[in-house]
């Protein structure tokens, strides 16, 4: 227990844990501005992998860091707009399109990258965004500018969806799209608009992969965080500020792992250490579960005029 | 833009809607293939020809088919009752792990029991354990309202880090030289080869006839009929007196096993143990098949093998013109969405004009 209390006292534990924190901020906010316009996105996965993947490309033919992370947004939005296409104007399931759209850019991005690189053994690198020393902030300097900027965006998306009429017509069209209509919403257009721009965000959650955390592009180095931004909007119970409390608590169980399994020294095979992030999102899911207030018209297609 | 619902469809749009999708992808993987540098044609011969063009080549592909065809009925009747299942592949790992676990010996030693006994039972533990997964998350769904998409994402994770812990401890074979691999499975409880040289075995038996049984089941039980109204309209189905807990556990139970069993399947006919790598997303390519398939377990059988001559013929493919395998992905992810679109085109007419009403 000790120990515990030694590693969370210790400031490289915070940097970790906001350097975790940040794709699974960006990954949240965008499922959470989909959902709150009742529309899920299971694209997140694979449009992570995208925009890690086109962001590190931009860079690497030679564009700036933050061109890089507008062509992952660009690219994150396209992959948007498809899903849009088919849950919002066509209403398919909303499950199978966006598991479709991980498939699809997951396996647009491999082919990519082999197409491009056909032979390397090491990934090629670039120079990612570099800390900002010169802030003078603990925990803070020691991040990229990525960082600060997801931070940013908690508050901003809180005070666009409740104070904003733009705000208001996301929130509508997912609690009650025909009354939305009937306000002369339009459900189409807002539902679509709030899916692209959140998938703009999951491209920038994957950019900060390659741009930040790591400089270079490896197969599955997305591994699962979509998933975990998914389950952490339930355990946010779609609000941006819990969000934020849950990609940093996630951040801090991840943190904490790592330096577990480096103190534990063989004594719990690694993988343990490794499984508690994924076990401790389901006790989550499971604790919120009961008092989830669901925007009411999440994975309910629209089809105007009909019931 | 708004869709209007057909009537009845078009016996034009039946027939032109499956040959539109193939055709979308089949383009769409064209323009890939010509960015690649390669010429459009040959690909496409070679692939042809890698997966469907000669016995051997049927042979593979249909050794491929056989655990699609079963993650693929897994999905069938998990999403038939809308019960979202993406942790097939989480639960064919625990399948693999639990058919190892009854069958599997250390450096050629003597099996337990009699074959027959010892076979029946690492098929029905590869089962169970497949069951149990999926049983946790129906069950925090069905009493919790906890999402299940969620949960068996997650628990995929979570099962493939316990399989790689128990390769890497107590199931390691020894003689494997530090690579992480389980005990082989005893040599009597392979599945035998019917086709001299070639790698397939009677697991597709097993598939097909559990596919035959799926498709009675939907159409003549009362099962069925339970798993077809509570997805059709739950509450309703709950209000004309179908048991809703009982019928989520059941779907959860099949489908699960169904799931575990292509683990089973896999060891015994194809691989003889596990490693990490014995299933290349299996789990997630059964419900690209049951989509493909329009939820319809002889559908399945098609799907499948279409899906597994797609993945065997672009290896081929990508050894005579040098375009990457993941074209492959790409081919199988297109068509899901170019399906999906069609299918919807059938039952629904596209009006561009303002509504009148």
């Amino acid at each position: 227990m000790g120990d515990i209390l030694d590693i969370v006292a210790s400031l490289p534990f915070w940097v970790a844990v906001l350097r975790i924190a940040t794709p699974l901020v960006f990954g949240t906010l965008g499922v959470l501005l989909c959902e709150r316009a009742g529309v899920l996105n299971l694209g997140i996965e694979g449009i992570m992998v995208a925009g890690a993947f086109c962001g590190w490309l931009a860079v690497y033919a030679g564009w700036g860091l933050w061109a890089g992370v507008a062509v992952a947004a660009f690219t994150g939005a396209a992959f948007g707009l498809l899903h849009a296409g088919l849950t919002v104007g066509l209403a398919l399931s909303q499950h199978v399109s966006g598991l479709g759209i991980t498939m699809l850019a997951t396996a647009l991005s491999y082919y990519g990258y082999r197409v491009g690189f056909p032979k390397v053994s090491t990934p090629p690198t670039i120079t990612p965004f570099a800390e900002m020393s010169h802030l003078g902030i603990p925990v803070l300097s020691q991040q990229t500018p990525l960082t600060l900027l997801a931070l940013a965006l908690v508050p901003l998306l809180a005070w666009g969806l409740n104070r904003t009429p733009a705000g208001l017509a996301v929130r509508m069209v997912g609690e009650n799209p025909q009354a939305a209509e009937g306000q002369g919403v339009s459900v189409a257009v807002t539902r679509t608009v709030a899916i692209v721009v959140g998938s703009a965000l999951m491209g920038v959650a994957g950019s900060f992969l390659t741009l930040a955390a790591f400089n270079a592009f490896f197969f599955n180095m997305v591994n699962g965080r979509g998933w975990v931004c998914v389950a952490l909007v339930v355990f946010a119970s779609w609000r941006p500020g819990k969000a934020l409390l849950g990609a940093v608590l996630f951040g801090v169980f991840d943190a904490l792992q790592l330096r577990l399994q480096q103190a534990g020294s063989g004594a719990l095979p690694y993988q343990v250490y490794l499984m508690l992030p994924y076990a401790l999102s389901i006790v989550a899911l499971v604790v919120v579960a009961r008092r989830a207030t669901y925007p009411q018209a999440l994975m309910k297609p629209y089809r105007k005029g009909e019931r | 833009m708004r869709l209007e619902r057909r009537t009845h469809a078009s016996p034009v749009a039946l027939v032109v809607a499956p040959v539109a999708a193939v055709l979308a992808t089949l383009l769409v993987s064209a323009l890939l293939v010509r960015w690649a540098g390669a010429p459009v044609g040959r690909t496409y011969a070679a692939m042809l020809e890698g997966g469907f063009g000669s016995v051997f080549a049927w042979t593979e592909t249909l050794t491929r088919a056989v655990p699609l065809i079963l993650t693929g009925l897994a999905a069938t009747v998990a999403f038939k009752a809308r019960l979202f299942n993406i942790g097939a592949e989480g639960q064919l790992y625990g399948g693999a792990m639990a058919a190892v676990a009854v069958g599997g010996v250390q450096g050629g030693a003597e099996l337990w029991g009699p074959v027959w006994l010892v076979f029946a039972l690492m098929l029905a533990a590869a089962a169970l354990a497949g069951a149990v997964l999926l049983l946790g998350p129906a069950w925090m769904k069905a009493r919790l309202g906890v999402d299940e998409v969620v949960t068996t994402l997650l628990m995929n994770f979570i099962v493939l880090l316990g399989v790689s812990a128990l390769l890497d401890g107590p199931m390691k074979d020894p003689t494997a030289l530090g690579w992480p691999q389980s005990v082989p499975l005893a040599g009597e409880l392979e599945l035998s080869r019917p086709v001299q040289g070639a790698r397939l075995h009677t697991g597709l038996f097993i598939a097909a006839a559990l596919a035959l049984a799926l498709w009675q089941v939907f159409r003549r039980s009362v099962l069925g009929f339970d798993i077809r109204a509570t997805g059709a309209n739950a509450r309703a189905a709950a209000f004309a007196g179908v048991p809703a807990l009982r019928t989520a556990m059941v779907v959860a139970a099949i489908s699960g096993a169904l799931a575990g069993l292509a683990g089973a399947i896999e060891v015994a006919g194809r691989t003889g143990y596990v490693t990490m790598d014995m299933s290349p997303g299996y789990g997630y390519s059964g419900i690209v098949i049951a989509m493909l398939a329009g939820l319809h377990p002889l559908g399945v059988l098609g799907a499948s093998v279409f899906v597994a001559g797609v993945l065997v013929g672009a290896d081929t493919m990508s050894r005579v013109v040098g375009v990457p395998t993941y074209i492959a992905d790409v081919i199988v992810a297109t068509s899901l969405i170019a399906v999906l679109v069609a299918t919807l085109l059938t039952q629904y007419r596209v009006r561009w004009a303002r509504s009148t009403r």
